[in-house]
């Protein structure tokens, strides 16, 4: 994608990242459009989860450095950023744990974002939760636990959503549960990127793929067009 | 006996409005206000002064509570707030030097007399049970507005948007701004309640009894005693530490007028040792 296209809704640019004084991320370059579902593979410690912590703002990085519609996005508060519209469901769920599901879920309207997620459309998507929905969120299992951390991002009504590792500690079927929800998800032009362990999942759910490896972008590509060996060697650079 | 166990009561009324604000810092941000009993005093003495400029008393002792919480709110924002992290040290040295200015301030301000805010004949004022017994109106009010400010805060936390907003950024901080929260903000509002309820203490404080610019350190231990006795799971917790101490305290006095504090200090130390971590702990 040529920037300037007005389909683009994010664009990092030699995005650098670091953890104190230890680099993280060298140089990102990455292109997400809007309605655009992308996925962002490698091996533990590549850079995932930072690239998304440092969109979401957890991690500050020069204003420069990411653009989201033009505008430049590094450096913002979180609570700034998800009211422009990026929404991020972190690593390891972190639903807070004194809130009930619902209670949970409303968190995600704190942003003041009106659009078509509500608790109605939540509960028909994952109807477990309507019935526990006055439970406490410590006391769902894994799986459901994901859904509440997606329905609280979706309850934002972000244009994109940022999913960090949502098969992580999960059982293969509740991971297919999960992500039957995506189809939905992405029906009404709300973009995703998702970080993923599974490969192979990564590249059904996504148009176009990433590898990070040691925080450079070692491969890049349509999903489907890339085979197994590139993957392989982007994936542990062999 | 009975009488006894009423006096503990009404006292333990009084440690309730002590401890309520200190409950609700450390519940919402984790931060250990040192300053706290001298920010009741400091609030005894804010209606004082109104007073003393002219304000008819009773407006003076309303008053004195948005005031509070003006207050509480810029030093959570512009002091406070820049000692939280995971290191409680910088909040602990922050806040005890806060305690030292204040006292030291109103002892410059207001010398070292014990004074009482004037209640118009109402702290001598008793209402007859019986032949036997009486309370007076003053302790019985103070104890009916900390049961008022226990189920108010209580439903706050339980019911509200403002009250999901504190238990989230309790929870996870990080989290809460992803939310769209601004953590710091709702730190402020926190803190604010806590100095409206700060001074309230402090108000009834002075109209019951006298205060003295050197009180609040002695009042900081009665609050620390009643919330870990309580635990932190809940304000009933903080409620049932502070009836605890109340009770305890006038059953030491009955035996021996010296032994009052002492026995509050001793049941402290066994709740420690059989219950450390309180009556009502926060259950995870």
């Amino acid at each position: 994608m040529a920037s300037g296209n007005k389909d683009l809704l994010l664009q990092t640019r030699d995005l650098q990242a670091f953890y104190g004084d230890a680099q993280a991320l060298f140089g990102i370059d990455l292109e997400v459009g809007k309605g655009e579902a992308v996925a962002i593979i490698g091996a533990n410690g590549a850079g995932k989860s930072t690239l998304l912590k440092a969109l979401s703002g957890l991690v500050r990085v020069p204003p420069d450095q990411i653009h989201w519609r033009g505008l430049p996005l590094g450096g913002r508060a979180p609570s700034e950023i998800v009211r422009m519209g990026l929404a991020l469901v972190p690593e390891g769920r972190r639903l807070f744990p004194s809130l009930s599901v619902q209670e949970n879920l409303l968190m995600g309207q704190e942003s003041g974002r009106t659009g078509p997620w509500n608790l109605e459309r939540l509960f028909k998507m994952f109807p477990i939760l309507q019935e526990k929905r006055n439970q406490p969120s410590t006391s769902l299992s894994g799986g459901q636990q994901q859904m509440v951390a997606i329905g609280r991002a979706l309850m934002s009504n972000p244009e994109l959503l940022l999913c960090d590792e949502l098969s992580l500690g999960l059982a293969p079927i509740v991971v297919r549960e999960i992500y039957n929800a995506l189809p939905e998800i992405t029906s009404e032009g709300m973009a995703v990127v998702l970080v993923e362990q599974d490969v192979s999942l990564a590249q059904r759910m996504t148009q176009r793929l990433y590898c990070l490896q040691e925080g450079r972008v070692s491969l890049q590509g349509n999903s489907s067009d890339l085979t197994r060996e590139q993957i392989r060697q982007a994936y542990f650079g062999l | 006996m009975f009488e006894l166990l009423l006096q503990g009561v009404l006292l333990g009324g009084l440690y309730t409005l002590f401890a309520l604000g200190l409950s609700l810092m450390f519940g919402v941000m984790r931060l250990t206000n040192t300053a706290h009993g001298d920010f009741i005093i400091l609030g005894a003495f804010g209606a004082l002064a109104l007073n003393g400029w002219g304000l008819n008393p009773w407006v003076a002792d309303v008053v004195v509570l948005p005031i509070a919480a003006l207050l509480g709110y810029a030093i959570q924002r512009y002091v406070l707030n820049q000692t939280l992290g995971k290191d409680p040290v910088p909040s602990l040295v922050v806040t005890f030097g806060l305690s030292i200015v204040i006292q030291n301030a109103l002892l410059e301000t207001f010398s070292a007399d014990p004074r009482s805010i004037e209640s118009n004949g109402l702290n001598i004022q008793s209402l007859v049970l019986s032949d036997s017994l009486a309370v007076g109106v003053l302790p019985a009010l103070i104890l009916f507005i900390a049961l008022i400010a226990t189920v108010g805060l209580q439903w706050l936390f339980a019911n509200t948007r403002l009250g999901r907003a504190f238990r989230a950024v309790s929870d996870d901080p990080e989290i809460a701004e992803l939310m769209g929260l601004r953590s710091k903000k709702v730190y402020a509002l926190a803190t604010a309640l806590a100095f409206m309820l700060i001074a309230m203490a402090g108000v009834l404080q002075g109209l019951r009894t006298t205060v003295a610019p050197s009180d609040g350190p002695m009042l900081l231990l009665f609050a620390f005693e009643a919330v870990i006795m309580g635990g932190m799971g809940s304000f009933w917790g903080t409620l049932a530490g502070s009836m605890l101490l109340g009770v305890t305290q006038q059953v030491g006095f009955r035996l021996d007028p010296g032994w009052g504090v002492w026995a509050g200090h001793l049941m402290f130390l066994f709740v420690l040792l059989v219950k450390p971590q309180g009556l009502f702990p926060k259950t995870r």
